[in-house]
């Protein structure tokens, strides 16, 4: 594009920049005022006066180190189990062509687009008759079901780029299956393994809907759960606790975001599309 | 693969079907843990699900439920507000699909083109994804608010000073329109970057030797290369957005007088508030047999052009 169109161009991008980075901003600097300075009709992005008391106080009040506890019970499972179960499974994806592979490939993308409004009403009645309501163990074998998919899909294309002769080799030097796949595929799965353990940690991180249906005692409250509950109590609730809680929740998410950001470039779509 | 040539074609055949069952064992004992959850969390919930709508099934105690054909579908065709939720979250999906589209095809297309700060605005347009929609809300929120940074804004250019943007009948729907485009963008970004990035460069070159502008280049050339992305982004983002749930819910519970009230938002009250599990699984079967309609009937017509 011509020499004319580069400020128009760097206006634009400034005014993305804006949209998409200043609640964010806004979020975190709210989190660091008093609640006199948050009404005052004012836009400072940065706190004339730094009220740090928020922190402590959303902590110590609402049930929100509990709940922190209980995401984080509930992501580093569900992502443990998702990878025991999806590394064989990605494996055999890849590997074996033929009808197994359509099947896996077509439920996979079905899955992205699943209907969960007409499956959450028959998965809260058959996880209350196995006594899986309002329990964490509940939570996790769902969350781990519905974050296999994509992790699924995730994995088997990292496997896919593993050359095939390397196993052939190994398996030519008499070593059984399994031990190609311990010693051969396994080291070489790792990267991609990080980079789906991260994924599911995130997605059951931030998941709301099947915890606001299956989680009914504050006690078992994950994080988005808890913090809903303080938005509900609006008016006597505190802002400035609320986003110190709220930026507090979205840390974890966004560090491991940090990490795998450029194995996600792509995602999904780019294999969806090619077919 | 040449070893096999040498030998009697007889014996090629015997062997090659033996590993093919036993490969097929083994595919077999690979999967079962990964499809074990998957049957029971989800294909027979599903299945579940369809045959719930046909009954009258609650969740109160002790009521046994019973099969009643069609009696569901037929009260939710005289059920105006399930209609109204409808129609709202039609104008709640297209406006934002289409948003999406719009806006992310500008940031891709910035994104594409020679500027510094590139790999900054990338990250930062992956932060929306990232985060818990429940912080997503709660941020804007706070943008949002009658004292929020918002009003603040609009009242220094002489607009009135106390709007409250989601409490508001006229502004709610908008409001949370805008929230769903800020979550959305970066997928939508990130894929049409890579759509444009599959380009080739030589194509525009040529074009720009013929004397062709930006303009004429991105409607002759960048547009038809990227159909079958933006087909296929444009159709999740639909899909996505139409059984989207938690960020309208923690920000507006449907309010102010339901005009927020998306259709998963309706579905859900009416199950887990009101407990009319088979009334809701109907309305679920209604919503989901639409949105397939809609698609097929939308990708049938992409590919129909792609053939021409």
């Amino acid at each position: 594009m011509g020499r004319f169109t580069k400020p128009g161009q760097y206006l634009l991008l400034l005014a993305y920049l804006i949209f998409l980075g200043f609640p964010l901003l806004w979020l975190i600097s709210a989190a660091f005022k008093s609640s006199a300075e948050l009404n005052s009709l004012r836009v400072n992005l940065i706190p004339t006066d730094w009220h740090l008391a928020n922190f402590p106080e959303a902590l110590a009040k609402q049930g929100l180190v509990r709940s922190g506890l209980n995401s984080t019970i509930v992501a580093v499972t569900t992502t443990i189990l998702v990878i025991v179960v999806s590394i064989p499974a990605a494996y055999a994806l890849a590997r074996f062509k033929g009808k197994l592979r359509t099947l896996g490939v077509g439920w996979i993308l079905t899955s992205q687009v699943f209907p969960v409004i007409l499956i959450i009403i028959p998965l809260f009645i058959i996880l209350k008759n196995l006594n899986l309501v309002d329990s964490l163990l509940g939570l996790i074998l769902v969350y781990t079901t519905y974050t296999m998919p994509f992790a699924l899909w995730m994995l088997q294309g990292y496997v896919a780029a593993i050359p095939k002769d390397l196993e052939e080799a190994g398996a030519m030097d008499g070593a059984s299956r399994f031990k190609v796949l311990r010693e051969i595929v396994f080291p070489l799965l790792m990267p991609g393994i990080v980079a789906t353990a991260m994924f599911a940690f995130v997605s059951s991180w931030n998941e709301f809907f099947f915890a606001l249906v299956l989680i009914q005692t504050p006690d078992n409250y994950t994080l988005p759960i808890t913090l809903k509950m303080f938005v509900g109590g609006e008016g006597k609730v505190a802002l400035g606790p609320l986003a110190a809680g709220a930026v507090m929740a979205a840390i974890p998410s966004l560090v491991f975001f940090g990490f795998m950001q450029r194995k996600l470039t792509g995602g999904l779509l780019a294999g969806a599309v090619k077919g | 693969m040449t070893d096999t040539a040498v030998r009697p074609p007889v014996t090629t055949r015997k062997k090659t079907t033996t590993i093919a069952r036993t490969e097929r064992r083994e595919a077999i004992a690979l999967v079962i843990p990964a499809t074990l959850p998957i049957l029971i969390f989800s294909v027979f919930p599903l299945i579940n699900g369809i045959v719930l709508a046909f009954t009258d099934a609650t969740l109160r105690r002790n009521v046994e439920s019973n099969f009643v054909a069609f009696d569901n579908f037929a009260r939710l065709v005289g059920d105006t507000m399930f209609w109204e939720s409808f129609r709202i979250g039609l104008v709640w999906s297209i406006s934002v699909t289409v948003l999406q589209l719009v806006a992310g095809m500008g940031l891709a297309l910035l994104l594409n083109a020679d500027l510094r700060l590139k790999g900054f605005t990338r990250v930062l347009a992956l932060v929306p994804w990232a985060m818990p929609p429940v912080v997503v809300a709660i941020m804007w929120k706070l943008i949002y608010r009658q004292t929020g940074p918002l009003n603040a804004i609009v009242s220094a250019f002489g607009g009135p000073t106390n709007t409250d943007w989601l409490a508001n009948f006229d502004t709610a729907l908008p409001a949370v329109i805008v929230v769903g485009v800020w979550v959305g963008m970066p997928q939508t970004t990130i894929t049409l970057l890579a759509g444009l990035q599959q380009v080739p460069m030589e194509l525009h070159e040529a074009a720009q030797v013929d004397g062709a502008n930006a303009w004429n280049r991105f409607w002759k050339i960048s547009i038809p290369s990227l159909r079958p992305i933006v087909a296929a982004i444009t159709s999740l983002n639909f899909i996505w957005n139409f059984n989207s749930f938690g960020l309208v819910y923690v920000m507006t519970e449907g309010g102010p007088g339901g005009r927020t009230m998306l259709p998963m938002l309706f579905t859900y009250l009416e199950a887990f508030k009101s407990k009319h599990l088979g009334y809701a699984a109907a309305m679920g079967l209604v919503l989901v047999v639409f949105v397939l309609i809609l698609m097929s009937f939308y990708l049938w017509s992409q590919f129909r052009k792609d053939k021409d």
